[in-house]
């Protein structure tokens, strides 16, 4: 990857002729990083490359011109390899703009360096709402869900539809502590009730004490408030209890397609999350997942993967139209500026603190029964209207909306 | 530990000799051009990886004691620093020097409890007392849990050199570097060294000759300590970041490799079995996790070919101190 960057790079040194003196260096260079082999592979990883490279060719960039690389790099979910990487790439390789980055703690952290450098940032994968809050910045845009979004969908939506009394499971650290909050915060508003908590200890194997208190607390709806390997150990388990059979729901707060077809559906089933992807919802993203799937051993897209296409085609559009990757804030402004429209998330708007508007849904996992081919796994309980899946833009104290 | 000691006895006590002199100087020479053809940013981790390794040589190579838990002095001084750079707003080289005071004060705590054993419970006490902040770490409020502390301003130095450019900070950690390996130069070389080298070899005979040796052993520790945490503050000011994977027990494990493979006990080994280290995780960044495969591979193979690290061997085969 380093020798034939390098040489794409000497090789663009050499092209880079009057025709796109703007573009810096002749070539728009997408940093994908992501955690390629471990936790969150399957939901981001390798996918979330070939993700930006379909975006690319389905843009159509080499016709319009334009002289696209994709780089990939593993930041194994630590933010100081994660900063490290993204550093080298943006003083060495000249890379333009990162992409995805799971994990809120490293992306975090590249949002800071991507501000200092005036790159581009476009978030999927990792969560935390702060990127568009308290840490916003004009050289950011998250694009596919976050924090509040999750709580918001889950715990609204749940509460409505009878579950008004929870238990809450949650992460004993800074992440779940976050979620348990902003869901507590949307349920008792909605008139629900939380009749107890309990915190795990991160990262957590054995949850059955605390599912055993779930269970006597006979609330309604058992909120999961972690994630990864916690959420799918906790879900195997509150199976092996009969807790779904005994009639209370799981309600996974953060949980992607890879999660559930790893549980499988006869674990998985009748848990309630909010995505804003699915890949069997209409006919374009049919065609898309049977293309992606193809090229990546049969796993097909998640939301991230999905996020990755839609900001990476939108991210082309504006610097098509500036003609220019040179500053980061003029292309993001010109970004926000133009409202989003692409195959997968349709129409939607980037707003001024960086969040990407579009409707988020509720989805229900399917009885082993109901399915009928395989990665059938969603049906629809609901759709979040965009204007209201999104934390309002005064709620979320970031400077770039006040000042 | 008696059998990876190396066996070169000093031949003017207390004096530099000239192998040393050559040696340093060519270290020197190489740090003062190498950013020129060399990424800062990776020299700069580097740097600061090898002060940590140094500082942790001072302890197993020369007082014979194995610390498993020196992430807990390098991963919360690089907590204070980047708090006290970025909430209470000092500059970098207070910032800096708070950091590594931290990390003096919990060497003074832990190692009064350690030095009382010998060992492995030396080593599983430390070892202890590591993950007990560790876990203090992930649930304290200030350290940022997971996320860490992120955007720890660089800020100015003495309030006149701006370290927001490479080149400065580049300079700046440098200094701090070689400051820190002079230290540890004068500390083996002084009288008080020289009773430190005396219970590596034989700690009742030392304290047969009037030696209080736990005082000496806990000094010697808290010095590690207290270097090891100035090594960690100047990291977090570099990537103007702290995050747990500093005080995290595979770092603790990190510096052992990179000791054993530059060689133990030798004043040069660390720093390059640092960059050795460090020029693997950055280069072989594209292989994700195999990283760890490939370093465990290389310190079996360090084990079984060079027992005394690439500089250990290097100085027995020429017979000359490094």
């Amino acid at each position: 990857m380093k020798t034939t960057s390098l040489m794409a790079f000497a090789a663009a040194m050499l092209l880079s002729t009057a025709a796109h003196a703007q573009i810096s260096d002749g070539v728009i260079k997408i940093g994908v990083m992501n955690d390629m082999s471990g936790t969150y592979a399957d939901l981001a990883g390798p996918g979330s490359v070939l993700a930006a490279r379909m975006a690319v060719e389905d843009f159509g960039a080499a016709a319009k011109g334009l002289k696209v690389e994709i780089l990939g790099a593993d930041h194994q979910n630590k933010p100081d390899i994660g900063s490290n990487v993204v550093r080298t790439w943006i003083d060495v390789d000249k890379v333009d703009v990162i992409v995805d980055v799971p994990t809120s703690s490293v992306a975090l952290a590249v949002n800071e360096i991507v501000r200092e450098k005036n790159k581009v940032f476009l978030i999927s994968g990792a969560a935390a709402s702060n990127l568009t809050g308290d840490k916003c910045s004009p050289n950011t845009v998250h694009w596919t869900y976050d924090t509040w979004a999750l709580a918001n969908g889950t715990g609204n939506a749940i509460v409505k539809t009878g579950g008004d009394s929870w238990f809450f499971l949650t992460a004993d650290y800074a992440f779940g502590h976050a979620l348990e909050r902003d869901t507590e915060a949307v349920v008792l508003k909605n008139g629900g009730k939380v009749v107890g908590k309990v915190r795990h200890p991160f990262p957590g194997t054995d949850f059955s004490s605390f599912l055993l208190q779930a269970q006597t607390s006979k609330a309604k709806i058992i909120g999961l408030a972690n994630a990864g390997a916690d959420t799918t150990n906790a879900i195997k388990q509150a199976s092996e209890f009969g807790i779904v059979a005994g009639g209370q729901n799981l309600a996974g707060l953060l949980v992607f397609l890879t999660d559930v077809h790893s549980l499988g559906l006869k674990t998985a089933q009748g848990l309630i999350f909010t995505e804003a992807w699915y890949w069997d919802m209409n006919d374009t993203n049919r065609a898309f997942a049977a293309k992606f799937s193809a090229a990546n051993k049969g796993v097909h897209p998640s939301m991230v993967h999905a996020g990755v296409y839609s900001a990476v085609t939108h991210y082309l559009k504006a610097v098509a139209d500036l003609k220019s990757d040179a500053d980061g804030k003029a292309v993001v402004a010109k970004m926000k500026a133009t409202p989003t429209d692409d195959k997968l998330m349709g129409k939607g708007e980037i707003r001024a603190d960086g969040r990407k508007i579009h409707p988020m849904y509720l989805f229900e996992v399917k009885k082993p029964e109901e399915s009928k081919k395989p990665w059938d796994y969603y049906k629809l309980r609901a759709t979040i209207p965009a204007d209201q899946a999104f934390r309002p833009l005064a709620e979320g104290k970031c400077p770039l909306v006040t000042n | 530990m008696a059998a990876a000691a190396p066996s070169i006895t000093a031949p003017v006590q207390g004096g530099r000799s000239k192998s040393e002199l050559i040696a340093f100087a060519i270290m020197v020479a190489f740090f003062v051009i190498a950013p020129n053809f060399i990424y800062p940013i990776f020299l700069m981790k580097a740097l600061c990886f090898a002060l940590f390794a140094c500082a942790f040589n001072l302890l197993i190579g020369y007082v014979g004691l194995l610390s498993f838990g020196h992430a807990l002095y390098f991963g919360w001084a690089s907590y204070v620093s980047a708090y006290a750079a970025k909430s209470w707003g000092l500059p970098p080289e207070l910032a800096i020097l708070a950091g590594a005071a931290t990390a003096g004060g919990l060497g003074i705590i832990a190692g009064a409890l350690a030095i009382r054993r010998q060992g492995i419970y030396f080593a599983m006490i430390t070892l202890a007392l590591a993950q007990m902040m560790y876990f203090f770490a992930v649930q304290a409020p200030f350290t940022g849990g997971e996320d860490g502390i992120q955007a720890v301003p660089r800020g100015k130095l003495f309030g006149l050199i701006n370290l927001a450019d490479q080149t400065n900070m580049y300079f700046f950690v440098l200094s701090v570097f070689l400051l820190g390996f002079l230290l540890i130069y004068r500390i083996i070389n002084s009288p008080f060294g020289e009773v430190l080298k005396a219970i590596r070899e034989n700690e009742a005979r030392a304290i047969s000759l009037g030696y209080k040796t736990e005082r000496y052993k806990l000094v010697a520790f808290v010095l590690s300590a207290t270097l090891a945490g100035l090594a960690g503050a100047t990291k977090a000011i570099v990537f103007q970041l702290a995050s747990l994977t500093d005080v995290h027990w595979t770092m603790s494990g990190e510096v052992v490799l990179m000791t054993l493979l530059g060689g133990l006990g030798t004043i040069f080994g660390p720093v390059l079995g640092a960059f050795s280290i460090i020029a693997m995780q950055n280069y072989f960044a594209g292989f994700g996790q195999w990283v760890t495969v490939i370093q465990g591979v290389i310190f079996v193979f360090c084990v079984l070919l060079f027992r005394r690290g690439i500089i250990g061997e290097i100085a027995n085969a020429l017979k000359i101190r490094l």
